[in-house]
């Protein structure tokens, strides 16, 4: 569904070029949830914005369903960490949510019908006629969610969603994510520097490598479904991951590790 | 009850006032009740078909608010679309700017000879004035809304694919707003300015021209009539420009208060 083959983020250019994403390769299949993890400054919001064709990569390529992403391609989604400032402050909740449809629907009413659909299933259902600054930020996170879901994306990148709100709101939001997933099938790309939540919501974890970025491991997360916050995080093999993911994002040598990928068991350092 | 204290200050301030000057007896000073009678004989005391406004009135208060307001339409009708432009032009904008700052820094009301010139006494010359005047703070506070909008708002309308015209209109010119508010506040109050001094050099009515005829013939009340006009009309079209900037800017947190 999605293969990101070798793509490389430059800043700036001849000597002065500052490496962000160094030839990272990764796939997701469709309704598959990765979650990428690493230190910060590794480059894991320059490699977002360069799968959803915000920014343009230096080199290396990126291909969803089959066409290969030049611009921000059709069936995309976003959710930034930032949803202050990235819900308009001067357009009513419904008036954001609907904001994708602006293109393509000319019909009021069912951009209109199609937020508060959106609104309902992140259970946010009656917000529509209020501005974002009226909702606390845990809302306004949804809120962006709806958005997001109001574009029907084939493919959702959530940059460090879920970073500025408090643990107990983070973890419904979190579940929330995997019900969305579980109920549309939507190919998910999370970003998030919180290993315990890569964990918990992934199919795949991919840890990067301090700046510049790449791909340091590529494991799988076998946990039963559907996931739950109090006994899915006491089970063994939850602890296991967080520990290995743990010591994989810690280590701090970033020039010679060998590129692994695949399976979780040749990663021990 | 802030603004019952309000209303006690103001009046205490106008008796108090009313106190002295009723002492002094200066005739260069009349008490306000004298200040009052006069503005409601000389403009108020019209019949109720014409709104109770005098020939007077409408014959000089009406001409010199038409010159702000068309001065400030115009100014605003370039200086909005030209700053947003500008403003997401850095580029053009950086070479654009000493002409701006210059242009800016010229005291307008040295320019009105020039304008005298070139337009004739009369209506162009002050609006002119008014506008060469008015244009700037719009201008340069738009350019600074528009380039500083929010990168991650412009991102958002890249991500969700609007078109350039719908980031204009939804998240460009609703980003700007609040500043351009701002700079048109202090044009609004630099074109009454203005309109009075385009109407002290050279009109034949307006309310600058009362002045002038108040001043010449050293009618003190007429004269301190008309700059209580002024103060009074000043206050109303920047209550009308609050509640103007209160209905479109309701989303924005700390917009200007009064």
């Amino acid at each position: 569904m999605l293969e990101v083959t070798d793509l490389t983020k430059a800043y700036g250019r001849g000597a002065a070029a500052q490496l962000a994403v160094d030839r990272v390769s990764l796939n997701a299949a469709r309704g598959e949830l990765v979650s990428i993890v690493g230190p910060s400054g590794c480059g894991k919001s320059t490699l977002l914005r360069c799968v959803g064709g915000l920014i343009t990569p230096t080199a290396g390529r990126v291909v969803l369903g089959g066409e290969p992403v030049q611009s921000v391609p059709d069936g995309l989604a976003v959710v930034f960490q930032d949803y202050g400032r990235s819900l308009y402050p001067w357009l009513s909740v419904r008036d954001n949510v609907s904001l994708p449809l602006r293109r393509t629907t000319r019909d009021r009413a069912a951009r209109r019908a199609a937020a508060d659909g959106s609104l309902a299933a992140v259970g946010l259902p009656g917000v529509g006629d209020k501005y974002p600054r009226q909702l606390s930020g845990g809302m306004q996170q949804r809120v962006a969610i709806a958005r997001a879901l109001t574009a029907e994306p084939i493919l959702l990148l959530m940059d460090e969603p879920f970073g500025s709100v408090d643990a107990q709101t983070r973890e419904d939001l979190e579940d929330l994510i995997l019900g969305v997933r579980r109920e549309r099938g939507i190919t998910i790309l999370l970003v998030t520097h919180d290993i315990d939540e890569s964990v918990y919501v992934g199919d795949r974890v991919i840890v990067l490598t301090p700046g510049p970025g790449r791909v340091r491991a590529d494991l799988p997360v076998r946990l039963p479904e559907p996931r739950d916050q109090i006994t899915t995080k006491e089970l063994p093999e939850f602890v296991r991951l967080r520990t290995e993911v743990s010591r994989l994002v810690r280590r701090r040598d970033d020039s010679v590790v060998p590129l692994e990928s695949g399976t979780g068991a040749n990663t021990e350092s | 009850m802030r603004w019952l204290w309000r209303c006690v200050v103001l009046f205490a301030g106008i008796g108090g006032w009313q106190l002295w000057a009723s002492s002094v007896r200066s005739s260069f000073f009349p008490p306000p009740s004298a200040i009052v009678a006069r503005m409601y004989h000389l403009w108020f005391s019209g019949p109720a078909a014409h709104l109770f406004l005098t020939p007077d009135a409408t014959g000089n208060i009406l001409p010199s608010l038409g010159r702000v307001l068309a001065g400030l339409a115009i100014a605003t009708a370039i200086a909005f679309p030209l700053g947003i432009a500008l403003g997401r032009s850095p580029v053009i904008t950086s070479y654009l700017n000493p002409l701006l700052q210059f242009a800016r820094a010229l005291p307008v009301v040295t320019l009105a000879p020039v304008f005298i010139v070139l337009f004739k006494i009369g209506t162009d010359m002050e609006i002119a004035t008014i506008v060469f005047g008015a244009i700037w703070p719009i201008l340069l506070n738009t350019i600074d809304g528009a380039a500083t909008v929010d990168p991650q708002h412009l991102e958002t309308g890249r991500a969700f694919r609007l078109t350039a015209w719908q980031r204009l209109v939804w998240v460009i010119i609703p980003a700007a707003l609040p500043k351009a508010f701002a700079g048109f506040r202090l044009s609004l109050s630099l074109s009454l300015i203005l309109m009075v001094f385009a109407e002290l050099v050279g009109s034949s009515n307006g309310i600058g021209y009362e002045m002038s005829t108040a001043s010449n013939s050293f009618d003190m009340t007429f004269l301190w009539s008309t700059i209580a006009l002024l103060g009074i009309l000043g206050y109303l079209l920047n209550a009308l420009l609050g509640g103007a900037e209160r209905l479109v800017l309701s989303w924005h947190a700390d917009r200007g208060q009064d």
